[in-house]
């Protein structure tokens, strides 16, 4: 068993930390953990209507949070369980919304598709493909006229690429120069339409240079690319030059939905990406390769992970249901919330 | 620890299914994420994944079985060494789903059913200020204006965004002079883009702003309806109560004069069908002033329905320092002992005008003005038909889930033992407007067809 410890500043990792490095790879295992869990529980009848999991595209939400500071906001669409654990939100909290329970971010009332946390920063969980993308802008329009450098995190995928509202996005956040990231999610299927069935130009990045947004092209399988373009779209919008475009190359393993047989698609296709690709399997073996990491110390990761999503499933479960009141609360707000 | 495999639900409609296929044998290992059956669903044929790891003990479900239940054990996972009889007898599924655990739901009333509470209330015409106060005569159209202005000056979140709104001054010049009171950061011009402005003014009230959306008309705005119900409407429900939009959503809406069908529609039924929207339709001055300022500081979507034929006719406005008009609170323009005529917005017009009319034939008329469709004042409405026992309504939208219609079956809930005429309710007609002069007149009210239907619920 190597006893060699882990260094700082390993040699073989650029720009990166042993450390940065063991948190990416909890981070990323504690998101797909979770959403097995979540099928498991959606299996059983526990969770209901739509879940749409993030399995396979877990470096994209874990780079760009490494490239985050506090204050920062993120919106993303219905695909967002990934994200809200991303960003520090509580797996309880997650998993008993997806059971429709008290105990859930929104009380039970939001689901799967639709959750927020003020804490944190998140403005949820959209579940109209696009709607999501002026609401990030308009965030971003808050901050610039309160004055802040905070900025926003807008997520949406490859469908929702082409719907007009994301290009009245584009032009006005452009005009206004409002510091949002545009983050495309591209992970190559609109439900079950491949990108190249419904998208006439295939670089979704450059679909910014009409209105004078750079963008690129990041490999979203690796997590340590995120990283670096999240960390060049933040100091491009924090410095005032307006929005930046990312268009993260992903892979969902799942369906669509739980209840897509995802039969557009090979299986040889999606077993090639799970075991070539795997962002995952990437990050651990760069920390088995480098020394950084011993076989026990990323089993006692999973292990203490494995207890996080256990105690999640135990609190979604055990959390009652919402009482019938809720039916009748916050429909209107009474004060400023 | 044997593990149990159970049959999974693969569609939010799914009760059972057939186990078409293993793609796994007794003895295999496999684990999370391998491929192990395939399983027909009502609606197509999934792949069934492995969510836990170990060694297939036992298939418990041949392949072909149909009609397998959801939650049903269908095969048992067992770690190394252990064999199936170490695990435990495959227990039937659990009754885990939330609809098992029957305390709930159905076992309580459901809200609102209680039996209405006659109203004791004695609906008076009165100005609604003090009597006494000084008023100036003002269009709506400055009104409107003067009430923005105050509320910007009062709360530096406030601010108004839309076509035109900043260097033109307006298309209908509502918003006159506040570019050089306010700067182009709180006035701010947008390109023609209702879909992308409205979710951009969404997400900054989302982020702690108050904003001002202007339509140019309401009718433009169908190009952002589903930013105005599906973001600003249901995020403080969907959130739990953790976020909303305080926001205001004006501009004209209804017929103008002559600008054909697609420039033409009357909204207030739409949004009104909402819930977590608020929806004011003023028709004086003073309440459009009274009431928009009420609208800025509510912390919820409001949605602000103007006309353009109202924007220049003049009323008295009261002088007093930040006046404002409550939601849920209509006013009693004519008392009247005959018959109720309830409207809102322009239709107050054929609704007054009716009421002048019927009174030379002997007619009182008690006209009231909702002002606001969300909340409705029932309790003002109920309390005049205790008195009239007749009720009309007068609106220019379409007659089909009509505001009247509603209007209808509360008065029927409420008051139907002191109803002598059924209701009638008077609207535009239902067909798309028209451009000539004389169809449009036709397909709008008219004041004759008030007096009719008034006289018709009077039997006179």
């Amino acid at each position: 068993m190597a006893a060699r410890k882990p260094s700082a500043k390993a040699a073989s990792l650029p720009n990166v930390s042993a450390e940065e490095l063991t948190t990416y790879y909890r981070d990323m295992l504690l998101i797909r953990r979770f959403e097995e869990k979540a099928g498991q529980l959606y299996g059983m009848g526990l969770i209901g209507g739509f879940c749409h999991l993030y399995i396979g595209q877990e470096a994209v939400v874990v780079g760009l949070e490494a490239a985050a500071s506090e204050g920062d906001k993120r919106i993303t669409s219905y695909r967002d369980h990934g994200h809200m654990l991303a960003c520090g939100m509580d797996p309880n909290g997650v998993m008993a919304e997806l059971t429709g329970r008290e105990g859930g971010y929104s009380k039970g009332k939001g689901g799967s598709m639709h959750m927020f946390s003020k804490e944190k920063h998140f403005y949820g969980g959209h579940g109209i493909v696009g709607a999501q993308v002026p609401l990030g802008a308009g965030l971003a329009f808050a901050d610039k006229y309160k004055g802040t450098d905070r900025v926003t995190f807008t997520y949406f995928g490859d469908g929702a690429a082409n719907q007009g509202q994301v290009y009245e996005t584009f032009n006005m956040a452009a005009l206004w120069a409002l510091p949002v990231i545009f983050v495309i999610e591209n992970n190559q299927y609109a439900m079950g339409t491949a990108q190249k069935r419904s998208t006439s130009t295939p670089d979704l990045h450059t679909r910014g240079e009409a209105f004078g947004i750079p963008g690129e092209a990041v490999d979203g399988m690796d997590v340590l690319a995120v990283k670096a373009a999240g960390d060049k779209a933040v100091k491009h919008c924090r410095s005032g030059k307006g929005p930046y475009i990312l268009e993260i190359k992903t892979y969902r393993y799942r369906g669509h939905s739980m209840s897509d047989p995802a039969k557009y698609r090979t299986r040889e296709e999606v077993q090639k990406m799970r075991e070539e690709r795997d962002a995952i399997e990437h990050v651990r073996e760069m920390l088995l390769q480098g020394g950084h990491a011993t076989e026990d110390d990323l089993k006692a990761i999973d292990k203490e992970i494995k207890a996080i999503v256990n105690a999640s499933a135990d609190f979604a479960r055990e959390s009652p249901e919402p009482s019938l009141d809720e039916l009748w609360t916050d429909i209107y707000a009474e004060e400023a919330v | 620890m044997a593990t149990e495999v159970l049959m999974p639900a693969l569609s939010p409609t799914m009760e059972e299914g057939t186990l078409a296929k293993w793609l796994i044998k007794e003895g295999d290992t496999v684990s999370a994420g391998d491929i192990m059956a395939e399983i027909e669903t009502d609606k197509a044929t999934m792949e069934f994944e492995a969510v836990d790891e170990g060694i297939v003990g036992k298939i418990l479900i041949p392949e072909g079985t149909e009609g397998v239940r959801v939650n049903t054990p269908i095969a048992v996972l067992v770690e190394d060494g252990e064999t199936v009889s170490d695990a435990a007898p495959a227990a039937p599924a659990q009754a885990l789903a939330p609809a098992d655990k029957a305390q709930s739901s159905e076992d309580q009333p459901a809200a609102g059913m209680s039996h209405p509470e006659p109203v004791k209330a004695i609906t008076r015409a009165e100005a609604p200020w003090p009597a006494g106060t000084k008023t100036k005569q003002t269009t709506v159209r400055e009104a409107l204006r003067d009430a923005m202005a105050e509320e910007m000056r009062r709360d530096e979140d406030v601010f108004l965004m839309g076509e035109e709104v900043g260097e033109y001054q307006g298309a209908y010049k509502i918003s006159q002079g506040l570019l050089d009171e306010f700067g182009a950061r709180r006035v701010m011009d947008t390109p023609i883009t209702e879909h992308g402005f409205t979710g951009i003014a969404v997400g900054a009230a989302f982020g702690g702003l108050r904003p001002i959306v202007e339509f140019m008309t309401f009718n433009f705005a169908m190009q952002a309806i589903d930013q105005i119900i599906n973001s600003a409407a249901k995020t403080l429900y969907m959130s739990g109560g953790q976020m909303g939009a305080p926001m205001v959503f004006r501009g004209p809406n209804g017929a103008a004069a002559r600008v054909g069908a697609q420039h033409s529609q009357d909204y207030a039924a739409w949004y009104a069908h909402i819930p977590g929207l608020k929806v004011v339709m003023p028709y004086s001055a003073s309440d459009a002033k009274g009431l928009l300022k009420t609208a800025i500081r509510d912390p919820n979507p409001v949605i602000f329905l103007e006309n353009e034929i109202l924007y220049g006719k003049t009323f008295e406005v009261p002088e007093i320092e930040d006046y404002t008009v409550p939601f849920g609170k209509a006013r009693v323009w004519r008392e009247g002992s005959d018959v109720t005529i309830v409207s809102f917005g322009i239709g107050m017009t054929y609704a007054l005008d009716a009421a002048e009319k019927l009174a030379k034939d002997g007619i009182e008329a008690e006209v009231i003005d909702l002002r606001t469709l969300r909340p409705i004042d029932y309790d003002t409405v109920i309390a005049s038909v205790q008195k009239t026992n007749r009720c009309i309504t007068v609106e220019e939208g379409f007659p089909v889930g009509a505001i009247g219609n509603h209007l209808s079956a509360v008065i029927m809930e409420r008051a139907f033992d002191y109803l002598d005429a059924p209701v009638l309710n008077l609207t535009g007609k239902d067909v798309p407007m028209p451009y000539a002069a004389n169809l449009e007149k036709h397909a709008l009210l008219t004041t004759a067809e008030v007096i009719e239907a008034a006289k018709k619920v009077c039997y006179r």
